[in-house]
């Protein structure tokens, strides 16, 4: 059964957020979707890149008072 | 191989150099390609278990990241080696003129490495000093 995770990188920088989600999907199955909160512009650009070079599945990044949630499924 | 291969010299112990050198190879490593960090001179004093010290800032980014919550290069470099199988050797010379052994370093540190291997290990790979 897929499950859904917050990656909470909010208040760190750049490549803080990475590392955790990455963290985050060691401990993941595949289909789980995991959702990044980070408050670090530079973040918001570089994990959709990040998640398609290695080959996980992004879905959307959206704003809502300042934090960015970027939405991810674990697909390997 | 070769272009996937990232070769990070760090001989800086200044707070930026440290963290930008961290970076690369943290994110370098964890994005599928074989990252080899080797720390020397005025690096690996840094690595020391009993070194409490804070890198110098060279400027007012180093001052900046202080303030805020950036990630410690030290634990980039640590989720490097185990979020992206990196491997960070530490300089045999630097080493012998530190009076320290392995035992005395952090323990994701790698078996103390020479320049003659590492040369020849970074010969196909990009090499970026800092």
């Amino acid at each position: 059964m897929a499950e859904k995770k917050i990656v909470d990188g909010r208040g760190s920088f750049c490549p803080g957020p990475l590392m955790e989600l990455i963290a985050a999907l060691k401990s993941s199955e595949v289909g789980d979707e995991l959702e990044v909160l980070s408050t670090d512009k530079g973040s918001v650009n570089d994990i959709p890149e990040w998640v398609n070079k290695v080959g996980h599945e992004y879905i959307s990044t959206t704003e809502a008072d300042g934090v960015w949630h970027i939405m991810i499924r674990k697909a390997k | 191989m070769s272009a996937n291969k990232i070769c990070v010299v760090v001989v800086s112990g200044s707070l930026e150099r440290l963290q930008m050198a961290a970076m690369v190879a943290s994110v370098g490593a964890v994005s599928g390609q074989d990252v080899m960090v080797f720390l020397s001179m005025n690096a690996l004093p840094y690595f020391v278990k009993s070194n409490t010290d804070k890198a110098p800032h060279e400027g007012a980014m180093g001052d900046l990241m202080a303030e805020k919550n950036v990630p410690a290069f030290k634990t980039l470099f640590e989720q490097a080696a185990e979020l992206g199988d990196a491997k960070v050797y530490p300089c045999s010379m630097a080493m012998d003129v530190l009076e320290v052994e392995s035992k005395d370093l952090d323990d994701y540190l790698e078996e103390a490495t020479g320049l003659t291997k590492f040369l020849d290990d970074a010969r196909d790979g990009q090499v970026w000093t800092f």
